[in-house]
């Protein structure tokens, strides 16, 4: 199972509490843990990213394992330690704004 | 026991306040999606506990919320609490989803809107600013964006789909947005006809549809804008509010940038009507519920400083249609009140006598239960107030 971690916001949305976790079948990327959270908790699609670009919003960022990969491919494979379920797959607001 | 429930929107999250008849004693719930800008909410006519919500995010992006039963609890619509999808399931949550139309003959967008270079821009959804249920159908609802467009759901906010005879109709390169944004903030429906829809747009003015949104023409003349290049352009005026009585629908009352302006004609001709006002700026105006001629504004000093003048928050009321005002301030602060009024934050109740409500961005909401001769806040101190509606309960 890959753990995902939601920022406050979505997780109230979503009214779940602490980390959730998903099933991939396949490769594990930015894209394919999206798509399954979205199958999951369906009110939060267009929240991480643009329901026609598919585009993560600007203020959102993709962690895990202490790096950034918000700028890395969609399809690109996540970490091992991720996909061995390890480490979660953080998606962070940006702090800003008031 | 008739009642009131005041729909309030802020920055930081929505807000119910209720009471009875009299409207001395509040209650207040909330705040409800704690956190989120919650720019507008209101109720259907026809089913007062329905309940639609704009609650955004700079970070998440547009969220629509349902209320079945008057505010106790909310869901997206299309997804409930705890529901899932199933596996392989057919896609939900196109609730939040407003995209707009493109050309039918070429694909590509519709049309594209002047940006504050000048140059022309592709319109980019960004939030739902107001939402508009229908006269008649509980299920039916028009949201106005920015980008400015209008959008209409016909499944209870399940999905919308775009109006786009309106942003088609030839003006759009000439809209242009506001320091405000490019908003469609203001939408009428016509209770006497049920094809009419008028709507404002900041800045590109104000439109009229009588054939149920289909097609639009601009209504904007007798509007002189100094601040364009053609002060009497057919299009560009930076319209923040239009109001109507609903026994006399053809009357339409408009808080201009600056100017306060009416139409005896369903907009073809517009003339001012800001008379002894101390400032014509401002950004609510409303109708009394029973005195089609009685008309209340909040004056705003502006551009630059979008505060009451003297720092004394006055609402004016003119009993006339325009031209003769009072200030009405008994219970209103009178020395050191710098706060604004935005352009959704005023509403009347039905009840007799009429009640009047307004909210501020120093987050009090204030009530007066006598047609605005005595005012008090319900509350003081929530965060900026961004809408202000009101439901007379039977």
């Amino acid at each position: 199972m890959i753990r995902v971690v939601l920022p406050a916001h979505l997780r109230g949305l979503a009214h779940i509490a602490g980390e959730v976790q998903v099933e991939i079948k396949g490769p594990v990327t930015q894209r394919s843990v999206v798509d399954a959270l979205e199958a999951s908790y369906p009110m939060l699609r267009g929240t991480i990213r643009d329901h026609v670009t598919q585009q993560r919003r600007p203020f959102l960022r993709f962690f895990a394992c202490e790096e950034d990969l918000s700028h890395e491919s969609p399809d690109a494979p996540l970490p091992d330690a991720v996909v061995a379920g390890k480490e979660p797959l953080l998606i962070v607001g940006a702090i800003a704004g008031g | 026991m008739s009642g009131v429930r005041v729909l309030v929107g802020t920055r930081k999250g929505a807000f119910i306040l209720t009471s009875d008849g009299k409207r001395e004693r509040w209650d207040v719930s909330g705040p409800h999606f704690a956190g989120w800008e919650l720019y507008h909410l209101k109720g259907s006519p026809v089913d007062p506990n329905r309940l639609y919500a704009s609650q955004c995010s700079g970070w998440f992006g547009q969220i629509i919320q349902r209320s079945d039963d008057g505010g106790k609890t909310w869901t997206q619509p299309g997804t409930p609490p705890g529901e899932q999808a199933a596996p392989g399931g057919p896609p939900k949550a196109e609730s939040n989803k407003f995209v707009y139309d493109t050309s039918a003959e070429t694909g590509k967008p519709l049309t594209t809107h002047q940006f504050y270079d000048g140059k022309q821009h592709p319109w980019e959804f960004k939030r739902v600013w107001h939402l508009e249920p229908s006269l008649s159908d509980p299920d039916t609802v028009y949201a106005g964006v920015e980008d400015a467009a209008l959008f209409r759901s016909k499944d209870g906010g399940k999905s919308w789909q775009e109006l786009s005879g309106l942003r088609g109709h030839g003006t759009g390169p000439k809209w242009q947005p506001g320091a405000g944004g490019m908003c469609l903030h203001t939408i009428v429906l016509d209770p006497s006809n049920p094809k009419r829809v008028f709507v404002a747009i900041s800045a590109a003015g104000a439109f009229r549809s009588d054939d149920a949104g289909e097609t639009w023409q601009p209504i904007n003349r007798g509007l002189k804008s100094e601040y364009i290049p053609d002060p009497e352009a057919e299009v560009g005026h930076c319209v923040h509010r239009i109001a109507m009585h609903r026994s006399r629908p053809g009357v339409l009352f408009m808080q201009k940038h600056w100017d306060v302006m009416r139409s005896d004609n369903a907009g073809d001709l517009w003339k001012e009507v800001s008379g002894n006002l101390p400032t014509d700026f401002g950004f609510v105006v409303d109708v009394h519920a029973h005195e089609p001629e009685t008309i209340y504004v909040v004056p705003i000093k502006s551009d630059g400083e979008h505060f009451p003048p003297d720092g004394k928050l006055r609402v004016y009321r003119s009993r006339s249609g325009g031209n003769e005002w009072e200030a009405l301030t008994k219970g209103l602060p009178q020395r050191d009140c710098y706060v604004n009024v935005l352009r959704d934050a005023m509403a009347v109740d039905s009840l007799d006598k009429c009640g009047i409500y307004f909210g501020t961005t120093g987050g009090q909401v204030y009530c007066s239960a006598d047609a605005g001769d005595n005012w008090a806040p319900i509350v003081r101190d929530l965060p900026a107030v961004l809408s202000v509606e009101v439901q007379t309960l039977a």
